[in-house]
């Protein structure tokens, strides 16, 4: 058993956990945050996917050990109160979510996506951008056509700071 | 606000809670004192379970209970059924094995359980179950479903000799040998529709709840169709009565057909929470459901078409062999039977029909319904004919189908179906259209000059849906009826609840519903609710599965809709002094037609419930409920063309376009709609190229995880290009057909007419990897 110290969606947080707890484990059972989910357990289908110091991991493949000390973002973190993040407003006006269950992931990786290209992010570097990402029902079309509606709403809103 | 009534792009009510990770699904419940369950499976494809020793498991920490199939069959749990009765071309019933939720002492596929460990934590669960000693005595085992009907196979069951579980057959044999014997062409093809695992990205989970005071469980589980979930535990499972049974399928992380089964291991849950006395939770890992949830597909057929000398088609002829896994799942034997061959008439007027299907037994995980359930393998027979004999007469592809188009409705098929409605030139026209076939000869040759190889192809497909009028279904052997359910419950303050029987596990039912509702009172759709999915407030309902939400569900509600309407009426003609045939309702009002009378309907609710100033004799209340059975199976339809270029030398296929145009009807909810065309084109496109669930040959499942079982991803699939065209459907109320099949039942011809056209080699197997593309180019 180990003490481990993090901040999560800006709150500090120290729990005691069993050192073989995957971040994802300590998110959903230990602090209740279900929106994280688990998807597989290879580290393929993105369903997990947090930001970790700003930078999309997915959290089934990351011990809680290796979390110690960091700031933790999940989905339930993102919004402003009750003011959507630019990606999950463009993810619910473009239906980018079907069942909702590879939403928070991808919604979580697309902000990094977003993070990382600005706006040189093309549908193509898209697509193989979220290759870390499965999503059983939209065939993404309307998860690419969100994100790229986001990437738009994000840089503005960056140019106009 | 506007009325976002039928027709709106309304964005989804559901949509907030799964954008900011408050959906609730039934891995995020956690009950008071609940444990974890972790099942030992079977590592053999078939074996005699000569002993198991749970002592190891038992001194391990936390570990509360290690339940054996042997107890389970002990305190009488029934063995899993299969509701639908098929008969076999002698007469004789289907062959069904018997099929324990864990085996006592045979298992015959990898991943069966034999046991159960439960304990404090996940992970506790985990280890324990890994320290059960199971003696194993390995048989040998067949998963070849040709092997398996050839002499001196293993045998899975005593019950199935040979294992043979039917040999069904469907229309005229002599009519279409007579058409065959007089045609002046034969086509034929050998078909292979690739096994697949559905892989709804929630995997499987259930939590059982057991209150020995009240002798009552409550079970949460991944589920299509709770109530069926309920029914079947309480009739044939022997967990408990219904009303002792409550089934909760909260939000559910997609179906796609595998959410439909009862499976073992929510058998094994309740049982285990009444033995322990507490709560039990079991969720799936992703190799748990690539090994037990319910398979797709696996057909071998074999295929003929006859065509006369104006390239009519007159007769078809087919015998398929269809792979039903280790044991019959709950709706396995309908699949490859009254839901495939049924529609081997596809969209063309075809006079003699004869299939005959064998379904057979392999030391495989069952194989079951899975998104189009027989309708894609039908629909991938006839177009991959259809586009084969086109090379082999030497005509245009669309020219062939135009010809042999069915025109006139309704239409009365060879093979059960009688086609309501359609357009078929209407829909290829704009397929056509908006991939510009008429240049696409040009764009080839330009590809050609420049070294790559572009393809085209075709698919004309149609499904049966709105499933189903239960009278039919009945005398083909189901053992349940197909209508729904519906309850309208007007609140007093005015705002509406409406429970369906219908299940929501991503198709938006919560707007498409309400958008129904809204709009007939001309009301806004948050002033409607929709429960669903509990069978503790909704009494009864056939759940969701073969696109029947709307065409079923949702003309259930209209019809309680109607009754709560013509009570409201009657309200405000006694209150305003007026005839009820005068009262018309417009924008949440309740008006005296031709006059500036009108009551709100917060005002009509209210005077229903307060009922001081009701007609005599009215009983208060605002609250109408309707059963719905349909009296036809709808026919969506459309026309899919896929252009793609083949790299030669890496043998990859890429998209150049693929546009989708269907007919399903009037559409609810266009962006819903086009949401659900989607994701079927991926599911369609990725058995084409991907998919495919493959064992050794002794039964081991060698791509039983992500990494080795492609998934379609983002870079796999192009954007679509979708087009509606629209015959109304004359069967319900709202002329709806059903959507969210369709992209999964035509996209896969397309995909493989299109390579098979750029390579010039019509012998191409799905799924149509770099590697197998490679080889139809360079042998
Ligand atoms: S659960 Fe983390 S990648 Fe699938
Ligand atoms: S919305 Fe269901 S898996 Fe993506």
């Amino acid at each position: 058993m180990s003490t481990i110290r993090l901040t999560v969606n800006g709150k500090p947080v120290s729990v005691e956990v069993e050192d073989r707890t995957l971040l994802v484990h300590l998110l959903r059972d230990h602090l209740g945050l279900t929106g994280t989910h688990v998807g597989c357990d290879t580290s393929q289908c993105g369903a997990c996917t947090v930001h970790i110091d700003g930078r999309a991991v997915k959290s089934c493949t990351v011990l809680v050990g290796q979390a110690n000390g960091t700031s933790i973002t999940t989905i339930e973190g993102i919004a402003n109160g009750d003011e959507l993040h630019p990606m999950q407003a463009a993810f619910r006006d473009n239906h980018g979510l079907q069942c909702g269950f590879c939403t928070p992931g991808m919604i979580m990786a697309s902000i990094d996506i977003v993070r990382r290209h600005g706006a040189g992010l093309t549908e193509d570097i898209l697509r193989q951008e979220l290759e870390g990402n499965i999503c059983r029902c939209t065939g993404y079309h309307n998860i690419v056509k969100s994100v790229l509606d986001a990437a738009g709403r994000m840089t503005a809103a960056q140019a106009a700071e | 606000m506007g009325i976002e009534g039928i027709g709106a792009r309304a964005l989804r009510k559901e949509d907030k809670r799964f954008i900011t990770g408050r959906g609730r699904y039934v891995d995020d419940i956690r009950l008071h004192g609940m444990t974890y369950a972790a099942f030992v499976r079977s590592p053999y494809a078939h074996a005699k379970v000569s002993a198991i020793d749970t002592a190891p498991a038992l001194a391990m920490p936390g570990v509360v209970a290690v339940l054996t199939g042997k107890e389970l069959v002990d305190d009488k749990i029934g063995n899993l059924i299969c509701g639908w009765m098929i008969h076999s071309r002698d007469g004789s019933p289907m062959k069904m094995g018997a099929w324990p939720a864990m085996a006592p002492e045979t298992v015959r596929f990898v991943g069966q359980a034999v046991a159960v460990v439960i304990a404090e934590t996940r992970n506790q669960a985990r280890d324990a179950a890994e320290a059960v000693v199971v003696t194993y005595e390995e048989l040998p085992a067949v998963v070849d479903m040709r092997e398996a009907v050839a002499s001196g196979a293993p045998q899975l069951h005593p019950e199935a000799p040979g294992n043979v579980i039917f040999d069904w057959t469907l229309g005229d044999e002599a009519a279409t040998e007579v058409a065959f014997n007089a045609a002046a062409n034969i086509v034929s093809l050998d078909i292979t529709n690739n096994r697949l695992a559905p892989n709804a990205i929630e995997p499987r989970a259930a939590i059982a709840e057991y209150d020995p005071a009240e002798e009552h469980f409550t079970l949460y589980t991944t589920s299509q169709n709770p109530h069926v979930a309920r029914l079947v535990l309480s009739a044939f499972y022997n967990i408990a009565q219904e009303h002792k049974l409550r089934v909760i399928a909260p939000d559910v992380g997609g179906g796609f057909g595998s959410k439909i089964f009862i499976y073992p291991e929510e058998m094994v849950a309740l049982w285990a929470a009444k033995k322990t006395g507490r709560p039990v939770k079991w969720t799936a890992d992703r190799t748990e459901s690539f090994l037990t949830d319910a398979h797709g597909r696996d057909h071998l057929t074999r295929a003929e078409m006859a065509f006369d000398k104006d390239n009519r088609i007159t007769g078809l002829r087919v015998k398929t062999h269809a792979n039903l896994g280790a044991y019959m799942s709950l709706f396995s034997s309908s699949v490859p039977t009254y839901l495939y061959a049924t529609l081997l008439s596809g969209q063309y007027d075809i006079p003699n029909i004869f299939a005959e299907v064998i379904s057979v037994y392999t030391n495989t995980a069952p194989v079951d319904a899975y998104r189009g359930a027989g309708r894609p393998e039908a629909s991938y027979v006839v177009e991959r004919l259809m586009e084969t004999a086109a090379r082999q007469l030497k005509v245009d592809p669309t020219e062939l189908r135009r010809k042999n188009f069915i025109t006139q409705f309704p239409h009365q098929t060879p093979v059960i179906m009688a086609y309501d409605i359609g357009d078929f030139n209407a829909s290829l026209d704009a397929a056509m259209k908006a991939i510009d076939y008429a240049g696409f000869a040009a764009r080839k040759a330009k590809a050609k000059s420049e070294g790559r190889l572009r393809g085209i192809g075709v698919s004309c497909y149609i499904e049966a849906c709105g499933i189903a009028p239960s009278k039919a279904v009945g005398s083909l052997g189901a053992g349940v009826g197909l209508w729904e359910s519906a309850e309208v419950r007007v609140n007093p303050v005015g705002t509406i609840e409406v429970l369906t029987g219908s299940h929501s596990h991503g198709q938006g039912h919560e707007t498409a519903f309400a958008q129904v509702v809204a709009g007939r009172l001309g009301i806004s759709i948050d002033q409607v609710q929709i429960v669903h999915g509990d069978t503790d407030k909704v009494q009864f309902g056939m759940g969701t599965y073969g696109s029947r939400s709307a065409a079923v569900g949702l003309s259930a509600i209209v019809k309680a809709m109607e009754k709560v309407e013509a009570k409201a009426k009657k309200i405000v003609a006694h209150q305003l002094e007026a005839s009820e045939n005068d009262i018309v309702i417009e924008e949440g009002q309740f008006k005296v037609a031709g006059t500036d009378k009108a009551i709100a309907l917060p005002m009509v609710a209210l005077a229903a419930y307060t009922a001081h100033n009701l007609p005599d004799g009215m009983e208060p209340g605002l609250k109408e409920s309707a059963f719905y059975d349909p009296t036809n199976f709808t026919f969506p339809a459309g026309a899919y063309i896929c252009e793609v270029e083949v790299d030669a030398d890496t043998g990859k296929t890429s998209f150049v376009n693929f546009v989708a145009a269907d007919d399903f009807g009037r559409l609810i909810n266009p962006m819903i709609v086009e949401g659900q065309v989607h994701g079927g084109l991926a599911q369609g496109i990725g058995q084409a190229l991907l998919e495919h669930a493959v064992y050794d040959e002794n039964g081991q499942l060698l791509t039983a995880s992500f990494m080795d079982y492609a998934m379609p991803r983002a870079e796999d699939l192009p954007s679509f290009n979708i087009q509606h065209t629209m015959t109304e459907c004359p069967g319900n109320p709202l002329g709806v057909k059903g959507c969210g099949e369709a992209g999964a039942i035509g996209a896969s011809a397309a995909v493989i007419n299109a390579i098979t056209d750029a390579i010039g080699n019509n012998d191409l197997a799905m799924p149509a990897s770099p590697d197998r593309v490679w080889h139809a180019i360079h042998g």
